[in-house]
């Protein structure tokens, strides 16, 4: 669908801080409260607006275990619904976080969050692997997260400017 | 008996009004700060590498006086892009130590003893003391708030004398944000044309344009053989610390202006010349991201001020609200001071930019929106105490 230049406007602000109070956020985009009420509402119905999520750094959290698997895999697409049916039933996991159609040597990019090694590698082997449509999987763990979702976790962007400056 | 060393023309200088301001908040600790005159952002970091690769490399001595070539053919190139005025990289383009030092080598080019500089108020706290430097004579107009801070062609004429040399434009506007349009500045170069004046247009700000298409006072019919053209890539580029800009000029005066550039600086730092060739190439898609990130810090805190009672136009383009603060019986001053000390918020007295910047604060939106928001928060909560 065809967005209004303010509707872009306010998803983009939305995208970046989910919280901004709906006041600040009419007032960045010359809306009175209510417009903007009204196009967040209709945006959230129409599902352009999907969800609000927070990003959380894990790497901070003491006696955090989970880790993140980028698995690469290859399969043969089907007949009529090609690479549809598959992602489907890979994405329906509750393991699986994202799934993404891939260009290049394989086909799909699975990523996966476990709480250790033995439950992506039971995962993979036990559940993945043995999809019909499956030909190949090569699974990466991530080790560090530095920057996710347009976000450096340890950024030392800080405001180094003079205070007051002509 | 000790000699007075000094000359008389830096005894009467006076220093800076920011100067005050700068001195109080720097002692203080946290401070929100809406007196910054730069970006918040950091130099894109395509830019930065690029000045780190040419250091590796070993690009490490002077340039051309005028500039690398290279770079005065990027600069040339997006002039006609994103202005379309068009400047020969060869002989109408000079790549200064900032655009101040482009100013000041205007004025000793184009000044001789006695020649009137036309200098709209409120302006940029240098302009002033770089007329005077040069030995000229800066005569003050103000633009008025009821005009949206723009001078009229009236104003102008009600002060041209025979010494009359040049006007000196700054279009978007620090402090005000006041932008020219097209037929406001057909207006002053009829002017310009009728007394045969130079205009010497600094246009640093004119990347940063919310509103309306920005038009360079050079694409007026008749003025580009009259307009010194000042830019430079500290605040549409995010680079003030590299202290790098240009001028151009027709081949005349250009030519005229090297002689000065070359024997008082050689040329500008190598490696900012780098970066500045990498933003010119690859830099357009982070400019745009923070125009928009502006434009909407722009329209939150004008609409904030115009909240609480402080009566704002909407500036059309730079990174300064200019709001009133007449209906708080304050001065600038005593309004800057105390909401510093009392909120720890940092603004800067309008005075200190003109006699017309009074009864009003520059307030920069070039700073975060959390920031922003904090700084709306102390001001609501400055401003009930006083009523």
């Amino acid at each position: 669908m065809k967005l209004t230049h303010k509707e872009l406007e306010i998803v983009e602000i939305l995208e970046k801080d989910a919280r901004i109070h709906t006041d600040d956020l009419a007032k960045m985009v010359q809306l009175s409260m209510p417009e903007t009420k009204e196009i967040i509402k209709k945006l959230e119905e129409q599902k352009v607006i999907v969800k609000y999520t927070s990003v959380i750094d894990w790497g901070k959290v003491e006696d955090h275990s989970g880790l993140t698997a980028m698995i690469d895999v290859k399969v043969t697409p089907k007949r009529g619904v090609g690479f549809d049916e598959i992602a489907e039933r890979i994405y329906r996991y509750k393991e699986v976080k994202s799934v993404y159609l891939m260009s290049g040597a394989y086909d799909l990019s699975v990523e996966i969050e476990g709480k250790s090694m033995n439950e992506v590698a039971h995962f993979v082997s036990q559940k993945l692997s043995t999809l019909d449509s499956v030909i190949s999987t090569t699974t990466h763990f991530i080790l560090k997260k530095y920057k996710h979702d347009g976000t450096i976790f340890e950024s030392g962007d800080d405001d180094k400017r003079i205070v007051v400056s002509p | 008996m000790k000699k007075n060393y000094l000359s008389k023309k830096a005894q009467a200088l006076k220093p800076s009004g920011i100067r005050r301001f700068f001195d109080l908040a720097a002692g203080m600790k946290g401070v929100v700060s809406l007196g910054v005159g730069e970006p918040d952002f950091v130099t894109p970091w395509t830019v930065r590498e690029a000045a780190i690769l040419s250091i590796e490399q070993g690009y490490t001595s002077y340039s051309a006086n005028a500039g690398l070539l290279e770079l005065r053919k990027e600069i040339s190139g997006y002039m006609k892009k994103q202005f379309n005025v068009m400047y020969s990289p060869s002989s109408e383009i000079i790549v200064t130590v900032g655009a101040s030092q482009a100013i000041d080598i205007a004025m000793r080019t184009i000044l001789d003893p006695g020649d009137e500089v036309i200098i709209i108020e409120p302006c940029f706290v240098s302009y002033s003391p770089m007329v005077d430097m040069a030995g000229g004579v800066p005569v003050h107009v103000q633009a008025l708030k009821e005009n949206d801070f723009k001078i009229l062609p009236s104003q102008l004429e009600e002060v041209i004398t025979e010494k009359t040399k040049a006007i000196l434009l700054c279009s978007p506007n620090n402090p005000t944000g006041s932008m020219l349009n097209k037929k406001e500045l057909e207006e002053i170069a009829e002017i310009a044309v009728k007394y045969d004046l130079l205009v010497i247009a600094d246009e640093i700000y004119a990347e940063l344009v919310y509103d309306e298409e920005y038009t360079s006072l050079a694409l007026i019919k008749g003025m580009r053989e009259r307009t010194i053209l000042i830019s430079g890539f500290s605040k549409g580029f995010a680079m003030t610390g590299w202290r790098l800009g240009f001028v151009c000029a027709p081949e005349e005066i250009t030519q005229a202006m090297l002689k000065i550039h070359q024997y008082a600086i050689m040329c500008a730092p190598t490696m900012a010349q780098f970066a500045a060739i990498e933003a010119l190439k690859n830099g357009r898609s982070d400019v745009e991201e923070m125009v928009k990130s502006y434009r909407r810090r722009r329209n939150y805190i004008v609409q904030s001020f115009n909240d609480m009672g402080l009566t704002c136009h909407t500036p059309g383009g730079a990174f300064y609200a200019f709001p009133s603060i007449e209906s708080t019986g304050l001065s600038s001053e005593e309004f800057a001071e105390r909401l510093l000390l009392e909120e720890s918020v940092a603004v800067v007295p309008g005075n200190v930019f003109g006699v017309s910047g009074e009864g009003h604060i520059r307030c920069s939106y070039a700073t975060s929106m959390e920031q922003l928001q904090e700084a709306v928060k102390r001001m609501n909560r400055f401003i009930n105490k006083l009523i």
